[in-house]
């Protein structure tokens, strides 16, 4: 990622940053002021943009897709006008259904439940190569691959061409923010991969994800364009990688850090799922943004239109009124009615696979290590999916 | 939590978004459709001994989907 020297902030109720080290380093403190001081920041960088930081604003922008848009999802320091965008992510009412709705069926908790013992597998054969070693990175040796992995045998092709979708991502979502040609690049070379393996899959369809999207069809009855096709494919690959490998940091990075619940967790497996949701509302790795599309109040803050809002769901996920002892992770926390996978009609469509991928990553780890901890300096991933990017561990 | 009295548990179509936490906690309340979206089972009453399960449904849905009625 390109390090850029930035103007330090000021003050965080009228020029925050996200892109600020302190932020990146420890964001919980600042909202947490932010909360009390002034529940609806705003920064006059990024051209302009609100942050709520309270469960209910967070979830009143969410819910009021009249006044707010996802026809932009990202904050950038320029406006580019992205064109067509990433249905149903960027797509609003009444749009945004229909895209969703095809994009559903793969993925409800039956259709993941078909995946797990193949990302146990993955899982395992990822632990073989390092559990000798003594030491292992959780986040590059061990939680980064495992989405890709999932992700391939999803869609029907070798496994280690996962390598080849990071890339793409990286080309796309990173690099593609200074480097044009770059980001055309990793674009062509996805086309050019994906495109024979629709034309195949129509002919020898499989119980892949590429099998499913080529036989859809639309209201009138014609076959999905393949540009549709390769749309909602990319939109797996940039929305399901990313996010989940820092789901899995995250998860690795506490119990590394937390010796207490990692061993209370290894003698009680019981107590996964809540631990898992815990993490989930902890950690939240998933940071959108609207474009205020007409002008509003909300909690007494005027949302000037054009404007942008950071739409925080990990902020939203530490409001002490929503969560008591929100800043304490709790592993057996009953009641948990967390936003990490959003709120309303953009509810991540990946969630099922997420959680299981989440789970199954933690189950197999304390499996077959159930004690570890750090070995190194641990970074932090800038911008919008919060995850560890290094994660040095020592194993015993 | 425990309560003697009779439990009905509906899920509110227009509010749920399949986060799919009601099956989870309580697979035996809740069936979901094709897309991932939860109904309650049968006509909703809640099996005696199941209180404690309807109610952690309930408190764990982020869309407020799932509401409970007491007879
Ligand atoms: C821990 C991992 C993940 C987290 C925290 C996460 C989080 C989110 C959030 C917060 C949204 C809502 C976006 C909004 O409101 O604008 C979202 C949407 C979405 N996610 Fe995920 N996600 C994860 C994994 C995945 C995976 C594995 C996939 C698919 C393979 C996926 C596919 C999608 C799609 C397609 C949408 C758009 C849904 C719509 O707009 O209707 N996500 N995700
Ligand atoms: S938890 Fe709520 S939103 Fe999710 S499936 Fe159940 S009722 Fe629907």
């Amino acid at each position: 990622m390109q390090q850029r020297a930035r103007t330090p902030v000021q003050d965080w109720t009228t020029d925050w940053d996200h892109l600020d080290p302190q932020w990146i380093e420890d964001p919980y403190p600042i909202w947490a002021d932010l909360r009390q001081k002034c529940p609806i920041a705003h920064t006059e960088r990024f051209n302009g943009v609100y942050l709520p930081t309270r469960y209910a604003d967070v979830r009143a922008v969410a819910y009021d897709t009249d006044h707010f848009s996802s026809r932009r999802t990202a904050i950038r320091e320029t406006h580019h006008e992205s064109g067509g965008g990433a249905p149903p992510i960027t797509s609003d009412p009444p749009k945004h259904r229909l895209a969703r709705m095809v994009l559903l069926p793969p993925f409800t908790p039956k259709a993941i439940a078909a995946l797990e013992p193949k990302a146990r597998r993955i899982c395992n054969q990822l632990i073989d190569a390092f559990i000798d070693k003594g030491s292992f990175d959780g986040a590059v040796d061990y939680a980064q691959h495992i989405p890709v992995r999932v992700i391939a045998h999803l869609l029907g092709v070798p496994e280690d061409d996962g390598d080849l979708f990071r890339d793409w991502i990286n080309a796309v979502l990173n690099e593609g923010i200074t480097d044009y040609e770059r980001m055309m690049r990793g674009l062509v070379e996805m086309t050019d991969y994906f495109r024979p393996l629709m034309e195949q899959r129509r002919k020898h369809p499989g119980d892949d994800l590429i099998s499913y999207l080529v036989k859809q069809t639309y209201p009138d009855g014609s076959p999905f364009k393949d540009n549709h096709v390769l749309g909602s494919v990319r939109l797996m690959l940039i929305a399901g990688i990313d996010t989940t490998w820092s789901g899995i940091g995250s998860c690795v990075w506490h119990l590394a850090t937390h010796a207490d619940d990692r061993r209370r967790l290894v003698a009680d497996p019981s107590l996964m799922p809540t631990a898992i949701e815990e993490f989930l509302r902890a950690y939240a790795p998933v940071t959108m943004a609207r474009e205020v599309k007409q002008e509003t109040e909300i909690n007494g803050c005027r949302f000037k239109q054009g404007e942008m809002v950071l739409l925080s769901f990990p902020a939203a996920n530490r409001d002490p009124e929503m969560f008591p002892d929100a800043d304490k992770v709790i592993i057996d926390r009953k009641e948990n009615r967390h936003a990490a996978f959003g709120l309303g009609i953009h509810r991540c469509i990946g969630s099922n696979l997420a959680r299981m991928e989440l789970t199954v990553a933690v189950e197999e780890l304390l499996k077959r290590m159930p004690e570890f901890g750090i070995g190194g300096e641990v970074t932090w991933s800038e911008g919008t999916v919060r995850g560890p990017r290094k994660l040095p561990l020592k194993i015993g | 939590m425990a309560d003697p009295k009779r439990l009905k548990i509906r899920v509110d179509p227009d509010k749920c978004q399949g986060h799919n936490r009601c099956k989870a906690v309580a697979p035996e309340l809740f069936v979901l459709d094709d897309y991932g979206n939860a109904r309650e089972a049968g006509d909703g009453t809640v099996p005696a001994g199941m209180e404690d399960k309807a109610y952690l449904a309930k408190s764990n849905c982020p869309e407020f989907a799932v509401e409970i009625i007491e007879d």
